[in-house]
């Protein structure tokens, strides 16, 4: 009706038709207009912006690892190097059925039964185009098992890792140290940029305190990723340029340590626990550092299994402990020779007056009798007899006259009581004992007393004296070279890439002060004396170089309480540490031994054999003959 | 000189051949050649852009071979045949909505789909034809400018199916839809001082209609205004196909070079996101192209509905153009960040059967109306 009112009037329409169209193409120009202002903001004005921000998604930057410097021995024996291990890995999307690979792999007895449900939840937890690896530490047999049936098993292959390998085994291992799996608290002191990519790292020995020279500079490799995270080799026709970083290898250590001597020193250790320690005296080259028991460093580089660290953890013979370093026992009579030097450099010591022994020393004004160490008497001693037959009363007698400031004052400057500064970590001062330290050690003021009767052990190296098989190795070499002091030290050169050795320059320290010519003869004498004649004479016999030695015995006051120990390893246990310290040859003493026996008994018994035989692997060659000090290392 | 005339007349007389074919099928030549330029461009970018898969390119080639079946057939059909039946089609569809509606309530999802089995039809698709059709249908016979009760019956005729769409809920074509009613709504002289008012009652009825709208909706309108705030989530496909269409400046990275299009940081790249493929492996060069043959095919169209002689052919011819740039505006507009992000495919060059098939039985429409428009009339 309304319409009705209205006539169409069809000329009138097209031009108002018309008119719309017009303005709307006006509008549609506006707005064209407003999209490539849109555009030109974006693709010109924004272009580097986004051109970057297009780059940094699409490449990734994926670190290679450095190769890890290797590490030889003193004639350039490996000790540590690097091997390819091979594991079994599987990318999950190119598994038409992991079910049947699973089973197959359980048949061929490459994976156990009891981890299929484990491994099949890994699996599915990562990307379906990332290698998983399903086995581990494979050996040439399961290696060679797998390749026959490899058709069989799409998606699996058999990859390549570098990881370390220590062709020695157990020997030398608290030297070298291990590497292991990259810790939580390993992260906090290294550069976490370094490391990507990097699986291992040194904790222990040389591994560790060299693991800058070791490690080298990892390389990096651009790669291309699409939006997932998958790596493309090419896309469309995208084929952008991408950078690759070689690595830098790290360097290769070259050690003081003489393998062959070693394994001499750990062989006559045996199933004892124990530490040998060999050095030269001239310059501190460390020739020998045995601590036994040890273990396999190859466990923790291949990924050690908790039922293989629980053994080692909770064996009582403690493998993980490296004795030479941190073993701390009472130094026993090895400490006699110093005391002499003490009574000598004071002149409170008449070397030619023989005192009298009885077996039993009394204390001036005291009630309490101090007894020979292993019983008996030994008459008329003077100097050099009661250094070789180690008469206890002579040393009773000249501690008491010296006193404890004294004694303390001159051993400091031989190293009891510090650390030696060797190049490795973990090391143990011991302890030198003063009336100022047990003041502060002790909390009950009745403890803090320093008795006389605590003087008198002193002087024999009983008491509170605590000394490691390393500090007594460094001792025995100030007193070969007459007071020369250098730093023990297991590396003595780093080889670059190229193979060119850069050696490093031995470290004196502070050279023991005071001593006279002939104090020093006297006291060498004894300790000759003891080898030739006294306390260790019996393991001395014929040898093709002159020798110098001093026999120590550590009381063991307690055992651990542990409800593990049966009655027969308690018994073993509170048995005596047996020491042994030497030198030889004597004229130009090329090398310096500690060796200390745990439980051994007395050290002319336990040690004194044990330090004959790495004297002679050092210094005779195959026929038994004195090697020529000029090609001698 | 002899030779050069003879080739020259034997141009002219394929021309001429062709013109008369053209104008025996009842289709536009040039409006056919800006269709087809534009289809070859997008399957050109469309091998790029789904990561040089030959089966997606055939499979565009059918729909582009359906769209055009469809566009041949429907520009045989007598226009004034066309009209009559727009009610009819218009009802058909909105019954169509109703089942959809009514399945996806059963089957709690979205539902857009009718399976007939041998194909899955989208009714909304439709009625991006049917809503101005029948628009154009109700305007026919009346005197124009519409009459404020006119309106409201439009109003309604418009609301009934958008509203079904909406409730699928597929904003992004229930909004095309809309527009595509209104767009007749306006060409036929809807006043300027309604038009104003109708906006400021949207901008109200948007303030409404946000508390209904559904989380993801109302985060891809936020997302939209600061696409930061949700890097990964909803705000990673504005923020990617900017890096993409930024990074390929003005010349672009090259065919099959776009990173960010290759190695998939781009999503929808065969779909929605495809002109930001363009903008990033053929650049501000390739696009402005791109825009240029839209702008053609648009203007030829408004212009071959000017040239009709009914109300319902104008109208209905200046809807479709119009809407046409409609979508080539939502699209780019939202690739490029000055829109939100909305379903709307690039006209004929994003991969899509159903808008490929809806947007070429268009221009058939089109090309009926104009091709038979001196039988027309009374």
């Amino acid at each position: 009706m309304v319409q009705g009112v209205r006539i169409k009037d069809h000329w009138k329409e097209q031009r108002l038709f018309e008119r719309r169209a017009l303005v709307a193409g006006a509008l549609i120009v506006v707005l064209t207009l407003t999209l490539i202002g849109r555009l030109y903001l974006l693709q010109v004005m924004r272009h580097d912006y986004y051109t970057e921000l297009s780059q940094g998604n699409g490449i990734r930057t994926e670190p290679i690892p450095a190769a890890r410097g290797l590490i030889l021995d003193r004639n350039g024996q490996l000790l540590a190097g690097n091997q390819p291990a091979y594991q079994l890995e599987l990318v999950p999307e190119e598994v038409p059925d992991l079910n049947a690979s699973m089973q197959g792999l359980v048949k061929l007895g490459l994976i156990d039964a009891d981890a299929v449900d484990e491994l099949r939840r890994m699996i599915k937890s990562r990307r379906p185009f990332d290698s998983v690896p399903v086995r581990l530490r494979m050996s040439d047999e399961d290696v060679a098992r797998f390749a026959v049936h490899r058709f069989e098993f799409p998606g699996l292959d058999i990859k390549t890792r570098q990881t370390r390998f220590y062709p020695e085994g157990e020997l030398a291992v608290h030297a070298l140290g291990y590497v292991g799996a990259i810790s939580e608290p390993d992260l906090q002191h290294i550069d976490r940029a370094a490391y990507s990519g990097t699986a291992l790292i040194g904790k222990l020995g040389v591994e560790s305190a060299y693991e800058k020279q070791l490690h080298g500079g990892n390389g990096y490799r651009e790669i291309l990723v699409n939006a997932l995270g998958r790596s493309v080799q090419r896309q469309g026709a995208l084929m952008p340029d991408l950078h690759t970083h070689a690595p830098a290898a790290g360097d290769d250590l070259v050690l003081s340590l003489d393998m062959k001597v070693e394994a001499v020193a750990e062989k006559a250790l045996g199933d004892h626990r124990g530490a040998v320690v060999a050095l030269n005296p001239k310059n501190g080259d460390v020739y020998v550092l045995a601590s036994r028991p040890g273990f396999d460093p190859s466990l923790f580089a291949r990924g050690i299994t908790n039922n293989e660290y629980a053994e080692l953890t909770d064996n009582i013979d403690k493998p993980l402990l490296n004795r030479a370093l941190r073993g701390a026992y009472p130094s026993g009579s090895t400490i006699k020779p110093v005391v002499a030097l003490a009574g000598l450099t004071y002149h409170v010591l008449n070397p030619d007056k023989e005192e009298f022994c009885a077996g039993v020393y009394h204390l001036p004004g005291s009630t309490r009798l101090f007894r020979e160490g292993k019983g008996g008497k030994h008459g008329h001693v003077a100097l050099q007899d009661a250094i070789a037959k180690s008469c206890d009363v002579y040393f009773y007698g000249l501690a008491a006259t010296l006193g404890v400031n004294r004694i303390a004052a001159f051993l400091a400057p031989f190293g009891y009581g510090a650390l030696t500064g060797i190049d490795i970590s973990g090391e143990k001062p011991g302890l030198l004992p003063t009336p100022e330290w047990k003041k502060l050690a002790f909390k009950r003021p009745a403890d803090q007393v320093w008795f006389p009767g605590e003087t008198i052990n002193f002087g024999v190296g009983q008491g509170y004296l605590l000394v490691t098989p390393l500090q007594l190795a460094h001792v025995a070499g100030v007193i070969a070279s007459r007071g020369l002091n250098f730093r023990p030290r297991l590396v003595i050169g780093v080889r670059d890439a190229n193979g060119v050795v850069t050696p490093i320059a031995p470290i004196a320290g502070k050279r023991v002060e005071g001593v006279s010519d002939a104090d020093w003869d006297r006291v060498i004498n004894g300790m000759v004396g003891a080898a030739g004649y006294g306390t260790a004479h019996a393991s001395f016999k014929g040898t093709a170089y002159s020798v110098a030695g001093k026999t120590g015995t550590a009381q063991v006051f307690t055992v651990a309480q542990n409800a593990k120990y049966n009655e027969k390893t308690v018994e073993e246990r509170l048995r005596d540490h047996a020491w042994f310290i030497a030198f030889a040859p004597v004229e130009a003493p090329r090398i310096a031994v500690a060796v200390l026996v745990e439980n051994g008994g007395f050290g002319a018994s336990a040690a004194a054999p044990i330090a004959r035989e790495v004297m002679d692997a050092f210094l005779l060659d195959a026929d038994g003959k004195l090697k020529d000090p000029a090609q001698a290392p | 000189m002899y030779e050069e005339v003879t080739s020259g007349s034997r141009t002219r007389r394929t021309l001429t051949g062709t013109a008369r074919m053209l104008a025996a099928l009842k289709l536009d030549g040039a409006l056919l050649v800006g269709l087809g330029l534009v289809a070859v461009y997008g399957l050109v970018v469309l091998y790029s852009a789904s990561g040089q898969s030959l089966p997606i390119i055939l499979r565009a080639g059918a729909h582009l071979g359906m769209g055009a079946v469809a566009m041949l057939l429907l520009a045989q059909v007598n226009p004034n045949f066309l009209r009559r039946s727009s009610p009819w089609l218009y009802v058909l569809g909105v019954v169509l909505l109703l089942v959809v509606d009514g399945i996806g309530y059963i089957g709690k999802g979205a539902q857009r789909w009718l399976d007939l089995g041998v194909l899955r039809f989208q009714p909304s698709e439709v009625m991006k034809l049917a809503v101005p059709m029948m628009c154009a249908w109700f305007l026919h016979e009346r005197a124009l400018p519409p009459t404020v009760g006119s309106l409201v019956i439009l109003a309604a005729l418009i609301f009934v199916p958008v509203g079904l769409v909406a409730l699928q809920p597929d904003l992004g074509t229930a909004a095309l839809i809309a527009i595509a009613g209104s767009l007749v709504i306006v060409m036929a002289g809807l006043k300027v001082r309604i038009m104003a008012g109708l906006a400021a009652l949207g901008a109200i009825a948007g303030w409404f209609g946000w508390a209904f709208m559904h989380d993801y909706q109302k985060k891809r309108v936020l997302t939209f205004f600061d696409p930061n705030t949700d890097r990964l989530g909803a705000g990673y496909h504005i923020i990617q196909s900017q890096i993409a269409i930024g990074s390929g400046g003005v010349f672009g990275k090259g065919w099959m070079h776009g990173s960010q299009a290759q190695l998939q940081f781009l999503p929808e790249r065969s779909t929605d996101f495809i002109f930001a493929v363009i903008g990033e492996e053929f650049g501000l060069l390739g696009l402005a192209l791109l825009l240029l043959l839209y702008a053609f095919v648009v203007a030829r169209a408004l212009y071959l509905a000017m040239q009709t002689q009914d109300t319902f052919a104008r109208l209905l011819g200046g809807s479709l153009a119009l809407t046409f740039f409609v979508y080539v505006f939502i699209n780019a507009g939202m690739v490029s960040g000055l829109l939100p992000v909305v379903g709307v495919p690039l006209p004929l060059v994003s991969y899509g059967g159903s808008s490929m098939v809806t947007l070429l039985a268009g221009f058939g429409i089109l090309m009926s109306l104009y091709s038979h428009r001196k039988l027309m009339g009374s």
